[in-house]
């Protein structure tokens, strides 16, 4: 063991009751952290896996239609009148789709033709959503098999799944007919194979999945779709990746996250209170660990001298002290990783849905206990500097003396 | 050739104040040889303290030079100052200043531990023999609140040797003993001094203990007033 640890050891051991506060008052520290970080954590990702439960990350569709007018000059008096949206392809999609699959970040790319319609049967109808996807790729961005509640996830031939909510209000069950009628008249008739639930009322009350082709003759889109569906490895760089899609390919590219801008300003508040709230427990505890350290400093004025006098370095003197700080950082690390966990899983544990699913959700991992402990270990560094300034500082002929 | 002697002051002055200037040493010469066993006597207020420190690297003069072993020590930065003071000087405090948290064997190998950073197994083995030397081997692992003064005392002077000294400084060594203690750590330092012809310098009070050193610098004012040799004694 080199000298400074072993001095900066023994100096913390000798403390006691001292070394035992400082340690209590590190460990405490990374536990609020600890907790606070696994409650927001948990709460933010659950918010976010809802909220994406039925959404895709990014949505790449055909820019909107726009009139150019033939007379451009300064004098004369021009009226655009915007033309009226129709539901477009994307120009050459399967190759846009080949370059999405090769673009780095992107994990799952789904082609979907989308539109308006009415579903009945019998003498019930609602108006719904039709989408006509490939299911395989498709549940690689929205995880229906998961969601099922009743029937299975299939879509062959004239098959379709549907929402939980759209089938009691239509009186259906798996196994039986719907018919699906779009806005210009066509209609075809498909099997209700399974029944979903996303989480999200709109979505169960007018989502109806079908197969692409059957999509694509139903809204007259035969061989094209009218949007490119992408799941990335970066949820929060989402928005960044849509632009440079969009830049890429001439499509319009829209994030999750501007397609729920208000969801985003909620997290982002809660974060910005949670790194508030976490700064000051560090303030809190860097002052009392350079405290406790500052009265340790003065207590072994006379050993420190001593020390000096033998020939200790003005340097070794100074890594004694911060290495006592880095130690407290440690040892708070540790025990409050423990303490912290602990309270997160009793927490959780306090409040449960009727499932049984915690209804604070908490999510403690390696990387945060790695985040905390760096923290406390570089907040303990960080209070000992002073204490070690003044330790290193100290006159050994003056404090023998003075003895 | 004569070999460097272990201490030379050249016109070593002192002076403390800015506005008001106080001259605490003044213009002091002295030359310990090796193997020397001096007394440092005056008293209190005299300088004597000042120039112990000095000697002792822990204060600068404020003109003069200090040579040990015939290096001069002028210009050298703090952290060369506290290299040098570890292999070349040992300290003797009167208040035996052992460290409370570390045992008896750790306190001596403390000097060679500061200068090498890591302990080993040689550094280990001469503590052991520097305790077995002031009589003290079965104690290594004792605290120093578990000794009594005189033992304390003891650790102190073989941390003092640890490194080998050229020059043990020894501030009033036996001050805080009772008598027949006092009488032991004495012999004990004699006892080094004739065997290993260390080099010893002695600040004390007790003109009885000056009395059997070989020789007696008293300083008074801030001058060296008398500097005499006492006749050898056998044994």
């Amino acid at each position: 063991m080199p000298f400074e640890l072993f001095v900066a050891l023994r100096f913390l051991r000798e403390g006691r009751a001292q070394t035992a506060l400082i340690f209590a008052g590190a460990s405490v520290g990374v536990a609020v952290i600890i907790f606070l970080s696994a409650l927001i954590d948990g709460l933010q990702a659950s918010l976010v896996d809802k909220t994406l439960g039925s959404q895709a990350h990014i949505l790449l569709r055909a820019p909107d239609e726009a009139a150019r007018p033939l007379v451009s000059s300064p004098d004369a008096l021009v009226q655009v009148v915007r033309p009226a949206q129709r539901l477009r392809t994307i120009d050459q999609w399967q190759q846009v789709l080949r370059l999405m699959e090769r673009t780095p970040g992107v994990t799952a790319v789904s082609p979907s033709v989308s539109g308006a319609g009415l579903a009945s049967r019998g003498t019930a109808s609602r108006s719904i959503v039709v989408r006509g996807v490939e299911p395989e790729r498709f549940e690689r961005i929205i995880d229906v098999p998961s969601k099922l509640v009743a029937g299975q996830w299939r879509l062959l031939g004239a098959e379709a799944v549907i929402g939980q909510k759209l089938a009691r209000e239509l009186g259906v069950v798996v196994g039986d007919t719907l018919r699906v009628t779009t806005a210009d008249g066509r209609a075809d008739s498909f099997l209700v194979t399974g029944l979903f639930d996303l989480g999200t009322q709109e979505v169960n009350e007018r989502w109806v999945l079908v197969p692409l082709r059957s999509g694509q003759t139903l809204l007259d889109l035969v061989g094209g779709v009218t949007t490119l569906e992408l799941r990335v490895t970066d949820l929060f760089g989402a928005q960044a990746l849509a632009e440079r899609l969009s830049q890429r390919t001439g499509l319009v590219a829209e994030s999750w996250m501007t397609l729920n801008a208000q969801l985003l300003v909620a997290l982002q508040s809660q974060s910005s209170s949670r790194y508030m709230i976490q700064f000051f427990v560090i303030i809190a505890v860097a002052l009392g660990i350079a405290s406790v350290l500052v009265v340790s400093v003065v207590q072994k004025s006379r050993e420190i001298g001593i020390l000096k006098a033998m020939g200790t370095t003005t340097p070794q003197v100074m890594r004694v002290f911060l290495i006592q700080g880095a130690v407290v950082g440690l040892v708070g690390s540790l025990l409050g990783g423990l303490m912290g966990a602990g309270l997160a899983r009793f927490f959780a544990s306090l409040a449960t849905n009727p499932d049984g699913s915690p209804t604070f959700p908490i999510q403690l991992d390696a990387k945060l206990f790695l985040t905390a402990s760096a923290v406390a270990i570089v907040t303990g560094l960080l209070s000992a500097v002073a204490p070690a300034r003044r330790a290193s500082g100290l006159d050994p002929a003056v404090v023998i003396r003075e003895a | 050739m004569k070999p460097e002697p272990v201490l030379r002051l050249v016109g070593v002055t002192k002076e403390y104040g800015e506005e008001v200037v106080t001259r605490v040493l003044h213009d002091i010469d002295l030359t310990l040889e090796q193997g020397e066993f001096a007394a440092l006597i005056g008293p209190s207020g005299s300088g004597k303290s000042t120039l112990l420190n000095i000697i002792g690297l822990l204060d600068r003069p404020t003109s003069g030079q200090v040579l040990l072993q015939g290096q001069d020590t002028r210009g050298l930065d703090e952290d060369a100052l506290a290299r040098l003071r570890a292999r070349t000087l040992g300290f003797i405090f009167q208040f035996h200043h052992l460290m409370p948290a570390f045992t008896a064997l750790e306190n001596v190998m403390m000097p060679a531990l500061a200068e090498r950073g890591w302990p080993d197994e040689r550094m280990r083995t001469r503590a052991l023999e520097l305790l077995a030397q002031v009589g003290l081997k079965e104690r290594a692992g004792a605290y120093p609140r578990q000794m009594s003064g005189g033992q304390q005392q003891r650790v102190a002077i073989a941390r003092a040797l640890t490194m080998s000294p050229a020059l043990v400084l020894a501030d009033e060594p036996t001050g805080n003993l009772d008598t027949g203690t006092s009488a032991q750590v004495f012999e004990l330092l004699r006892h080094i001094n004739r065997e290993q012809r260390m080099t010893f310098l002695i600040v004390t009070h007790d003109p009885r203990l000056a009395q059997q050193c070989d020789r007696i610098i008293e300083v008074v004012d801030g001058r060296i007033v008398s500097d005499r040799r006492e006749p050898r004694r056998s044994g």
